[in-house]
């Protein structure tokens, strides 16, 4: 009879379970953004997972390593980035986004498991310095003679209006409802805090991902966001609208949470989610973006090893003592 | 009356709490394993050294006899467990890996005790629970070693060593285990129920050899029949039975010992170190056997379960009758059996042919179907953290098993690899499927002393 090593029974959740779970999450992420944007939203997904698995198959082949579209990791990678552009984003951003997000951001590294930084960040990140018009705050305002296609693109990003608050120049804050709801203009996935709530609980349960990454995240912003109302009380820009607005819940919810490029420990996590917070509110605040989110998360991803060694827990017992001399 | 005043929260950190599916075999009582033809009574059936064999080879010999000899202080001496004549020895492999030299016993055509005999011989008749200070401390020390008594919740160290009282480090309370946290099993389930008296007082006896003054019998709360029929023969004894919380690894010294008393044994120490000694409701039966009535362990009971056996039984089996023998009599393999383990699905061994010899630490024999088992292909490490999560040693087990993978000693040491006690938790969770156990204890095995 055929043996193995124990233990011999398991959960049955496999890598590939843990994907499709991670996109049931997004489901409700994307159906806000279907929503909000119409058909515009399934295109700029669509081709993102479209060149997504086409660069996975293409760099893992040119590694001449078994092609593993089998387990998923490409199409949440896609969809990630997909959800992350400005809803009028041209074809070959995206394009450009999914082969540096796969290429780059993973197969260099040795694949699933051995990257360091966020995929779906990497690429973002590489079209946001490469594209600046296209991805800044120009790119989400409808520039067109007739009817938009939806209302809300018509209007400057809630970010956008903040950013310019803050520089003392005249906007219109928006509300914390439609923040809430979604109805405001944004990169896709980021509008609506609902529906990340929704899905980010979804995987939160499910363990699929871990509660203290989020958590960490939606605190550091509360607290510092909180200081600056008290320091500026007549301040337009709230703490809850620095966390229901921009891509922090997205964030903190969807990306941070990647497994890969996040600490294993439950202290590292926190601290982790707590460190780009803090970062999202640094960028917010003093840098020329007017969102901080994907620098954040990529300047964390590069902490992941320290936090790892730092948070080594303690195990039970005690720490394995030094061998004795014999007496 | 179950107590429940124990100090500990009767909970430890992390772990799991897989499907026990206990309700396979705990419905049914423990039925006496007909005498055998033949049995194979390997020389080594515990921690420390072999013994020697004490017989000739065609040497008619009487059930309880002595076949092999313990000269070490960490042994224990082996016994045939039924009447017969031996053989030359030969040499068997254990389940776990280990090539021993055993002693085959060939069933005489008469023998003196079979079937209900046999168990009113073992567990039945009358336990005493008072006057039991008549039998000094050295004297159930002799007593429990010479019946060649080892852990027979699985570890099968040697339970003089336990017992034999130290200056240094005196102890104060005796924890039996009858949490039987493994999955599947119900051997020590169906013991508590059926033979409660011995188990107490052996706990008895166990508590007056290594001095402890506080006895507690800690259960897992799935089953609280056994519990009550624990607490019903600890009437009028200073035996106290705790119930603790279902959850793997419960029954592990390591986690027992916290959440009975709330002490933390320390990392590469002993129960002792904390004043506790441990011992198994099994063993406690068997060293009462061995005080009172003076007889060695010759028999165990061991439970027949899982999926893929067609009579699910829970069985007194004589040591060293072959697991060919145990699963025949349970009505063979099911079409779908895919893999028979020796012990419970979370530490024990899979079985490459089942002419192999039940042991003094075998608890069980679970026979999973093909579809249960983890057949998912090995991915690389995902780093999600689900391993330290549950690992109720308080590891990283991913960091551990990799750095052994890749030999990386100074990693392995830094994150506390020889402190992995080897439960399985963090390989059952790992969705990558990484064998997490099986790398930590080849690591131990080849990791240079430092
Ligand atoms: S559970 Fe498996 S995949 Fe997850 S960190 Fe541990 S070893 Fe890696
Ligand atoms: S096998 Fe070792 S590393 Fe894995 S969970 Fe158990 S104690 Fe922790």
């Amino acid at each position: 009879m055929p043996v193995a090593p124990g233990p011999h029974i398991g959960t049955g959740r496999t890598t590939r379970r843990v994907m499709i779970d991670v996109l049931l999450g997004l489901v409700p992420v994307f159906a806000a953004a279907c929503w909000v944007f119409g058909w515009y939203a399934l295109m700029q997904v669509g081709i993102c997972v479209a060149s997504c698995l086409a660069a996975e198959a293409l760099f893992t082949a040119m590694r001449r390593r078994p092609v593993s579209l089998g387990d998923f990791s490409a199409v949440v990678t896609g969809v990630i980035l997909g959800l992350s552009m400005p809803w009028r984003c041209p074809v070959h951003v995206d394009v450009v986004a999914s082969f540096v997000a796969i290429g780059v951001g993973k197969v260099i590294f040795g694949g699933l498991g051995h990257n360091i930084f966020n995929p779906a960040m990497v690429g973002r990140a590489f079209v946001t310095i490469a594209f600046p018009a296209l991805l800044g705050a120009g790119g989400y305002l409808y520039t067109g003679s007739g009817t938009p296609p939806t209302d809300v693109v018509t209007a400057a990003t809630p970010m956008t209006v903040a950013k310019h608050l803050a520089a003392g120049k005249a906007g219109q804050v928006a509300g914390l409802w439609p923040l809430f709801l979604g109805n405001v203009n944004g990169s896709l996935g980021e509008t609506s805090a609902l529906a990340c709530l929704v899905g980010g609980l979804y995987l939160c349960i499910r363990r699929t991902a871990a509660w203290q990454i989020p958590l960490g995240a939606v605190l550091a912003v509360a607290v510092i966001a909180g200081v600056g109302n008290l320091l500026h009380p007549q301040a337009q820009w709230t703490v809850l609208h620095h966390l229901l607005g921009g891509a922090l819940l997205y964030g903190a919810f969807f990306i941070a949470t990647d497994p890969v490029t996040s600490p294993l420990t439950p202290r590292g996590k926190f601290i982790f989610g707590a460190g780009m917070g803090a970062l999202v509110m640094v960028i917010r605040t003093y840098s020329g973006y007017p969102e901080g989110v994907q620098f954040s998360v990529l300047l964390m991803n590069a902490t992941v090893p320290l936090l790892n060694r730092w948070t080594v827990p303690r195990p039970v017992g005690g720490p394995v003592p030094a061998p004795k001399a014999q007496a | 009356m179950v107590s429940s005043a124990i100090p500990g929260t009767g909970r430890f950190a992390r772990g799991l709490h897989p499907d026990d599916k206990k309700s396979i075999s705990a419905g049914a009582g423990i039925e006496v394993l007909p005498t055998p033809k033949s049995v194979l009574i390997p020389l080594l059936q515990h921690i420390g050294a072999p013994c020697e064999p004490a017989v000739k080879p065609r040497a008619e010999v009487r059930l309880g006899q002595a076949v092999g000899e313990a000269k070490a202080f960490v042994s224990a001496p082996v016994h045939a467990s039924i009447d017969g004549k031996t053989a030359a020895a030969t040499v068997t492999t254990l389940p776990n890996g280990r090539h021993v030299a055993a002693i085959p016993i060939t069933a005489a055509e008469e023998q003196s005790l079979s079937g209900q005999a046999l168990w009113e011989d073992i567990y039945g008749g009358q336990w005493p629970t008072d006057g039991l200070g008549s039998f000094d401390p050295e004297q159930i020390v002799t007593a429990v070693r010479s019946a060649g008594l080892v852990g027979m919740g699985g570890a099968a160290f040697p339970t003089h060593v336990k017992l034999t009282p130290n200056e240094k480090r005196p102890v104060d309370t005796l924890v039996v285990n009858g949490c039987e946290c493994e999955p599947y099993l119900t051997a020590d389930h169906r013991l508590m129920l059926e033979a409660p008296a011995p188990i107490i007082t052996g706990a008895l006896l166990a508590a007056r050899a290594a001095g402890a003054e506080r006895i507690i019998v800690a259960i897992e709360d799935n089953k609280p029949d056994a519990a009550e029929a624990m607490a019903a023969a600890a009437e009028g004894t200073p035996v106290q039975v705790a119930i603790v919380q279902t959850r793997y690894p419960m029954g592990g010294e390591r986690q027992l010992i916290p959440a009975v008393l709330g002490r933390e044994v320390p990392t590469g120490g002993l129960p002792l170190d904390v004043g506790v000694v441990v011992v198994n409701v099994a063993t406690a039966a068997a060293i009462a056997r061995a005080v009172i009535r003076g007889k060695p362990l010759t028999h165990r009971v061991v439970s027949v379960t899982g999926e893929g056996i067609n009579q699910p039984k829970n069985l007194l089996v004589p040591l060293g009758a072959s697991y060919a023998e145990l699963v025949a009599f349970c009505g063979g393999l099911a079409d779908s059996a895919g893999r028979v383990i020796a012990g419970g699905p979370m530490m024990g061994f899979a079985l490459a042919e089942l002419d192999v010899p039940v042991t003094k630490g075998t608890s069980g024999v679970v026979v999973l179907t093909e579809e249960q088992l983890r057949r998912a292909e090995q991915t690389a490490c995902l780093r999600c953290g689900r391993c330290v999560d549950v690992c109720p040693a308080g590891l990283v087990p991913t960091k551990i098993a990799l750095a052994a993978r890749h030999q990386d000693w100074e990693t392995a040491r830094r994150y506390y690899l020889t402190a992995c006690f080897e439960c399985g938790c963090c390989a059952y969770v790992c969705p990558a499927n990484i064998p997490l156990v099986q790398l930590i204890r080849t690591g131990k095995a080849t990791m240079p002393k430092e």
